[in-house]
Parts: structure tokens; C-alpha cells; sequence
């Protein structure tokens, strides 16, 4: 396994050291979950449901007990601090704005128990609310507001009393989608602004990826990698992560021969091709390579020279405006797609056409497979 | 698109309003049918019982119908006219008709709910008044004294009139003195004020202990998982399924002087043989009994309630720096509210008008309104008396429910 650890050793802000969860003795939850956020990060956590990242966020935000190990904030264990000791901002799934409760209120709530001053308190919310361009809204109730104005009551809610650490959990899971995508932008700005430290969790990888300095891909209760979102889609490091995040080709084979970084395989249907070899070990094992959609070639000239080619048959073309989606049988797979820009020199392509298609070597990726 | 300056019409010209009726029509039949035997049925057993009620505590036609004499004299002479010969003559002229329509009993009882002991001067009188000769003043005095007390001529002449709101004053323990001026009952017999008191008094301590005690499970079956929160359901519903009978004499066997419970606090020795606690046939006993038999009206409400408030209310105060008490007082409570208003009104309501329990377990002081109520029904046979009490009780409640409107709002009510 590689180190999924933060690479430099120093201690981060947030810590979670060999923790593991089970809620009925039997089954691990969180299995092993080594993580280290540095201050200022935006860190999401990605993953399926059931693979462990909400759990994570609770224990974070001290709702749940880890079973094993240690959470460490600021250097200092967390393990036993009840949740309204860690000064940490959460904004939850729908918001949890106290419905009783004015939106001045709401915001007020974090301040009045601790006992600030009534001008202060008035200062705060005020300044919290401009952030979010919600101060028109002071006196409305949260039932009186969309979506999308709950969602940034929620977001100033959770930062007025200046947190040292925000906790997101899918604050964007009930917003529309273009709502949701000019929130996103939204979050970032704000979380470059304040400089405030960022645990996101997501279960969709275009807001992963949009977001984040760094995501760390949840499945089965592990970190399956964690990384920066470019280095995260072009080198995965396992199957998992390849097929999770974006659209991926696989093509099942054998490692034919281990040249250091590059590899060839062959296919089960006998064709040769080249790949990156990510985490094969030795000729002759099994393996998956992956290839992105978009970067399988089939005009000649735009293939690297002496790169392996196979043959495809286009089964059927797609225009989806931007790009066309060509699906191909490709070494007896008929879930092989290829993705090409709509340029105005492209060619069409027709179902029932045969033609050779390539790739770089860097990016087809021979993992192991799961 | 149709010119919409103009009224809207369909494609063939018809108005779109007698076009949309015409349309809904028959759907709309069809729903009335479908609801008409409730409705035939509120109607008949609901609607009509309680005006019955409402009329009766207003209308008592037992002697204005058997006097019809006495009626025409007490409206040729207002009160305070001397009691003279025509006075007497038509008394004898109606006794003599009660006598014939052996209606003198029920005109001495109309009589007897406002002056006590009058029924028997009615009785006695009408067995005599065939050999009685004029002047009646004399003869009827010289068969009993008692025909001139001014008292029972005041309430002749106000029961002359079949429309009264003596009923009321009854039941608020008040009356009228000989020149027709309302005064308060002697206190030795103002029984129902301190009844009113007692129901009142005793409904609101069972409707809060109903409350301290629904609260935790209403809030363990909103947050246990299913299928232990079901389990829990069928044992908050249990008492639903057994007959209130049975549950009452077993509450009986608990607590009386030589039962269970007793036998066990003698036995562990925390009180002396002689020291048995007295928790039956008093108040004590009708407010556990009531309170466990009320207490799933207060359940379900409640738990219908918390149901609905996501567990990320409370998360969310906490990560916002309130303890759990705060987090519960500030956050949870407030959102349960038109659960317990819900569930109090239910409950208060519901104990106000109770009756079997407090006739089985309450003694002669865990007595409520309506077990007097069941009294002047069964057994003083003053259906006037019992419809007058039962009228404040229902206005009563219905003061309430529009205070409840006022103050938390029906709309907020949650019933499950």
C-alpha cells in the first residue's frame, strides 16, 4: 500500500490517527483511517454511501466515538471532548436552521451561548450575513427562504462564531444543478477569504474536484487515495478511484512484459497494448487498464510513434453537443467509449465503421484490479 | 390564446366557469354520497343529542304544562301581589287537573328542584282537593300551612313559564330569594362550584403528569430504531386493547388498603401494618388511574411530533457551542410544543368529562362533574339540571379549545 498519509511529517491540524469505527462489534465502519489536514486545507471526502466518509465527519465533529484511535485538533486529542467544546462549524445536509427561530436568530444562537455581548452579537451577525449577501433577510424565517438562501443562512450560521474548522456534509445534495454549481464557486471563494480550514464531504466527484485542494476518495471504510483533484483523475492509483472519479475505459489483461514505469498487456482477446504500470509488480500478473475517454486516439497522426494500435467498431455515436460520445466494441468489450471534441474539422464517425484506435502510454493506466 | 381582457370561454363559446362546474359536477355528487351516511350519522347522534341537551337545560315544561291556571293568574298579576282569593282559586283549579291527569308529582318535582320539600305539599294537596270547598284560600291553607310561603309561590310563577335559566343558576350554585333577586345558595349546599373546582383542579394534575410521563417515551419511540420503537408502540398501545373495566378493578386490586402494593411496602417493611397507605377510593386513586388510562392520548401526539424533527436540530446546536440542556430547551422543546399543546388539550379535554374511572376508584372526594351529572340523570331523575352542568362543562371546553386556537393556534395541532 502506499502512504496515504500527508507526505511531509509534520503534525497537520487535523488528525485522524489509525482510527477505526464499528457500531455492533462485528463490522468496521471506518477501518484504519490515517489522515492529516494542514491548516487552511480544503480536504473532501469522497465516496460511495456506506463507504465510511460521513461516519468520519461525525467523529470529527464528536457525534460519534471513535472505537479505536485518535483525532487530534490543533495537537490537542479530541477523542473525549463532548461536540460543543471543539468550536467547530458544521453545516448539514438540509441546513438543520432552527425553523422556530428568525434568521437573525439562527445565527445569533451560536453567539448567545457564549454569552457575548448584545452588540457584539449584533455586529457579528451582521457582518456574517453580508458575507453571504443574506443581509436583507435578518427577520425572515428559514420556511420563508429557497434553497439556495437557506443553504448560505446555513454556511453563515456556521461561520460567525469563527471556527477554527468548518465541516461540510453534502451542504449541496438538495440544491439544483446550477444552483449547486455557482455554490460551489461561492464555498471556494469564501474559503480562500477567510483562510479557515475546510472538511468537506461529497458524494459527487465534480464537486470533489471543483473544490477541493485535496480529496481523499472513501470506499470500504479506507482511503483509497488521497490526492489533489488533477493528479487524482489522470493517476488514479487503484481501480477504484480510476473507475469512481470520471468516465473510465477498462480492459482486462495480462502483463506482458515490466519495463520500469511502462508496461505492455495483453488483452484477453490477444491484442498488445501499452500502458503506465501504476502498481504491477511483476510480468505475467493480472491487471486492468484503464483509459480515459477522452484521450483514446483515432486519427493516426495524433498517436505517439510505435504505439500499439487496436481495432473498434463503432457501435453507436452520440452528439451531446460539446463532444460526441462514440460507444466501440473494442477486444470484445461493447462498453468502450471514445470521446471527441466537436471541432469543426472533426470527423464523423458512423455506426458499423471499423478503425484503429491508440492512446500515450502515460495514459493508460495498468492498476492492479480490485 | 383566448382574449383574456373579455370573460374566458371555452373553444364552443360556453363561460369557462359553468364549464369547469359543469365538469366537476359529477365528481362532486359522488364525494357528497360518499360522505352522506357520516354525515347522516354525526347528524343523528351528535348533532341532535346535543341540542336536546342545550333545549333541555333551558326547558322544563313539567309544571307550565299542568298549570295552565296558575300560568294566566301569574301573568294578570306581577310579583309582589298580594297572594289573594283568585290566587288560591287557581291553584285548586290546576290541582284538580293534576289530580285528574295524575300529573301532581310531576309538577310537585319541577317545583321541589327549587324549593325543597314542596313535592309532598303537591301530592298531598291534590289527594284532597275534590273535598275542599271555597274559599280556597282558607280551605287549601287549613290542608297545609306551606302554601304560603311567598318562596314557593316565586317559584311557581318562574316555573309557570317553560323557559328558564333557573337550571343555570342551579348549577352555579346560586338561586333566587321570595322577590326573585339571584342569590348564592346557602354554602352547606353549594356543592358544585367546589365539584367544577375539584374536575379542574384534578385534570390539569393528571394532564401534567400525563406529560412528564409521555415526554422520554414519546421521545424514545420517535428516535429508537423500528423495530424496537414498534415493540414499544404495541406497549403504549396495550391499554387501548384492554377493556378500561378490567384495567380500572386491576388498578383497584394494585392499590387498595389490603393490596399488592401495600402488601409489598409492609413486607419490605418501609411502613407498619397500621400505616397502610389509603391510594384507593380518594383522589389519589382517580388521578393514577386516569393517568394511565389517558396517558396514550399524550403518547401519540408527542411522538408524532418528534418524528418529524431530524436528530440534526440538536446536532446542529451542539456544534454551535450549546450544552445538551440548552440544545434540548432552546432547540427541541420549542419544536415539540404543538405536540404537547396537542396532546394537553387532548388529555384535559378527555378528563374533564370523564366518568367510569372516578365512579369506580374516586370515592366520595375523587368524584368529577360528570359523575354528578350521571347522579341528576339516573337518580334525582333533574334531566334539566344534568343538561345545565353538562352545558358549562361543554362551554367550558369550548372556552379552552378557542383560548388554544388563540394562543399556540389550531393549525399548529398535531394529532398523529
Amino acid at each position: 500500500m502506499p502512504d496515504l498519509t500527508n507526505a511531509d511529517n509534520d503534525e497537520g491540524f487535523v488528525v485522524f490517527d489509525r482510527v477505526q469505527k464499528s457500531y455492533d462489534g462485528e463490522t468496521l465502519v471506518v477501518k484504519d483511517l490515517n489522515l492529516s489536514i494542514g491548516k487552511g486545507e480544503f480536504v473532501t471526502m469522497l465516496g460511495p454511501s456506506g463507504s465510511g466518509k460521513t461516519t468520519c465527519l461525525m467523529m470529527l465533529a464528536g457525534f460519534e466515538m471513535a472505537t479505536h484511535g485518535e483525532i487530534r485538533l490543533d495537537g490537542e486529542n479530541i477523542n473525549n471532548v463532548p461536540p460543543h467544546k471543539r468550536g467547530i462549524g458544521m453545516v448539514f445536509q438540509n441546513y438543520a436552521l432552527f425553523p422556530h427561530m428568525t434568521v437573525g436568530e439562527n445565527l445569533a444562537f451560536p453567539l448567545n451561548v457564549r454569552g457575548m455581548g448584545k452588540d457584539e452579537r449584533e455586529t457579528k451577525v451582521k457582518r456574517a450575513l453580508d458575507m453571504v449577501q443574506m443581509g436583507d433577510f435578518i427577520n425572515r424565517r428559514p420556511a420563508q427562504l429557497s434553497g439556495g438562501q437557506q443553504q448560505r443562512i446555513a454556511l453563515a450560521r456556521a461561520l460567525v462564531f469563527d471556527p477554527k474548522l468548518v465541516l461540510m456534509d453534502e451542504p449541496l445534495g438538495a440544491l439544483d444543478k446550477q444552483l449547486r454549481e455557482h455554490m460551489q464557486f461561492e464555498i471556494k471563494h469564501l474559503h480562500e477569504s477567510l483562510g479557515i480550514t475546510v472538511v468537506y464531504v461529497t458524494h459527487d466527484q465534480g464537486e470533489a474536484l471543483t473544490m477541493s485542494d485535496r480529496v481523499a476518495v472513501f470506499d470500504d471504510g479506507r482511503i483509497q487515495q488521497l490526492a489533489p483533484p488533477d493528479e487524482l483523475y489522470e493517476r488514479p492509483q487503484n481501480s477504484f478511484v480510476a473507475q469512481f472519479i470520471g468516465e473510465n475505459n477498462k480492459l482486462p489483461g495480462t502483463v506482458e512484459s515490466l519495463n520500469g514505469d511502462t508496461c505492455t498487456v495483453r488483452l484477453e482477446t490477444g491484442e498488445i497494448i501499452d500502458a503506465t504500470a501504476v502498481n504491477i509488480r511483476e510480468a505475467g500478473q493480472k491487471t486492468l487498464v484503464s483509459i480515459r475517454p477522452e484521450r483514446v486516439e483515432f486519427k493516426p497522426d495524433m498517436m505517439p510513434e510505435g504505439a500499439h494500435t487496436i481495432s473498434a467498431e463503432v457501435l453507436e455515436v452520440i452528439y451531446m453537443g460539446d463532444i460526441f460520445r462514440t460507444r466501440m466494441r473494442v477486444a470484445g468489450s461493447e462498453e468502450f467509449v471514445m470521446k471527441s471534441r466537436n471541432t469543426l474539422d472533426q470527423v464523423r464517425l458512423k455506426p458499423g465503421e471499423t478503425l484503429k484506435i491508440g492512446w500515450h502510454p502515460q495514459d493508460a493506466r495498468a492498476l492492479e484490479p480490485m | 390564446m383566448t382574449d383574456v381582457t373579455t370573460e374566458l370561454r371555452t373553444a364552443d363559446g360556453k363561460s369557462l366557469k359553468a364549464a369547469l362546474a359543469a365538469s366537476q359536477v359529477r365528481a362532486k355528487r359522488r364525494a357528497f354520497f360518499l360522505v352522506a351516511p357520516l354525515l347522516l350519522f354525526i347528524l343523528v347522534t351528535f348533532v341532535v343529542p346535543i341540542g336536546q341537551m342545550l333545549k333541555q337545560s333551558v326547558y322544563n315544561d313539567a309544571f307550565s304544562s299542568t298549570a295552565p291556571a296558575l300560568d294566566k293568574w301569574f301573568q294578570a298579576n306581577p310579583l309582589g301581589t298580594p297572594l289573594d282569593e283568585g290566587a288560591y282559586a287557581a291553584l285548586a283549579s290546576d290541582l284538580k287537573l293534576m289530580k285528574e291527569n295524575r300529573t301532581q308529582g310531576q309538577a310537585g318535582t319541577r317545583i321541589n328542584y327549587d324549593v325543597a320539600g314542596t313535592r309532598s305539599l303537591f301530592t298531598s294537596t291534590a289527594r284532597k282537593i275534590n273535598r275542599l270547598e271555597p274559599p280556597w284560600k282558607e280551605a287549601i291553607l287549613g290542608v297545609n300551612e306551606g302554601w304560603s310561603d311567598p318562596n314557593l309561590w316565586r317559584a311557581m310563577r318562574s316555573a309557570s313559564s317553560p323557559y328558564t335559566i333557573d337550571f343555570y343558576l342551579a348549577a352555579m350554585d346560586h338561586t333566587r330569594d321570595k322577590d326573585n333577586n339571584i342569590v348564592p345558595v346557602n354554602p352547606n349546599r353549594a356543592i358544585y362550584g367546589k365539584l367544577f373546582g375539584r374536575t379542574a383542579m384534578l385534570s390539569i394534575i393528571i394532564t401534567v403528569l400525563c406529560m412528564i410521563l409521555a415526554f422520554p417515551i414519546a421521545h424514545l419511540l420517535a428516535t429508537l430504531p423500528l423495530a424496537k420503537s414498534n415493540l414499544l408502540m404495541i406497549f403504549v398501545l396495550l391499554p387501548f386493547w384492554t377493556s378500561l373495566l378490567v384495567r380500572t378493578t386491576s388498578w383497584m386490586v394494585l392499590l387498595q388498603q389490603q393490596g399488592v402494593l401495600n402488601d409489598l411496602l409492609v413486607w419490605i417493611g418501609i411502613i407498619n401494618n397500621g400505616q397502610r397507605l389509603e391510594m384507593m377510593y380518594n383522589k389519589t386513586g382517580t388521578i393514577i388511574a386516569m393517568t394511565h388510562i389517558l396517558l396514550p392520548f399524550m403518547v401519540l401526539p408527542l411522538y408524532s411530533v418528534m418524528r418529524t424533527i431530524p436528530p440534526s436540530y440538536v446536532r446542529a446546536a451542539r456544534s454551535l457551542g450549546a450544552t445538551s440542556w440548552t440544545a434540548f430547551r432552546k432547540i427541541y422543546l420549542p419544536q415539540t410544543l404543538p405536540g404537547i399543546g396537542a396532546g394537553s388539550l387532548l388529555v384535559f379535554i378527555l378528563s374533564v368529562g370523564y366518568y367510569i374511572t372516578p365512579a369506580l376508584v374516586g370515592g366520595a372526594d375523587g368524584q368529577l362533574i360528570s359523575n354528578m351529572i350521571a347522579f341528576h340523570m339516573q337518580n334525582s331523575l333533574n334531566w334539566s339540571l344534568a343538561a345545565a352542568l353538562a352545558s358549562l362543562l361543554l362551554g367550558g371546553v369550548v372556552v379552552l379549545y378557542w383560548l388554544y386556537d388563540r394562543l399556540v393556534g389550531i393549525d399548529n395541532m398535531k394529532l398523529g
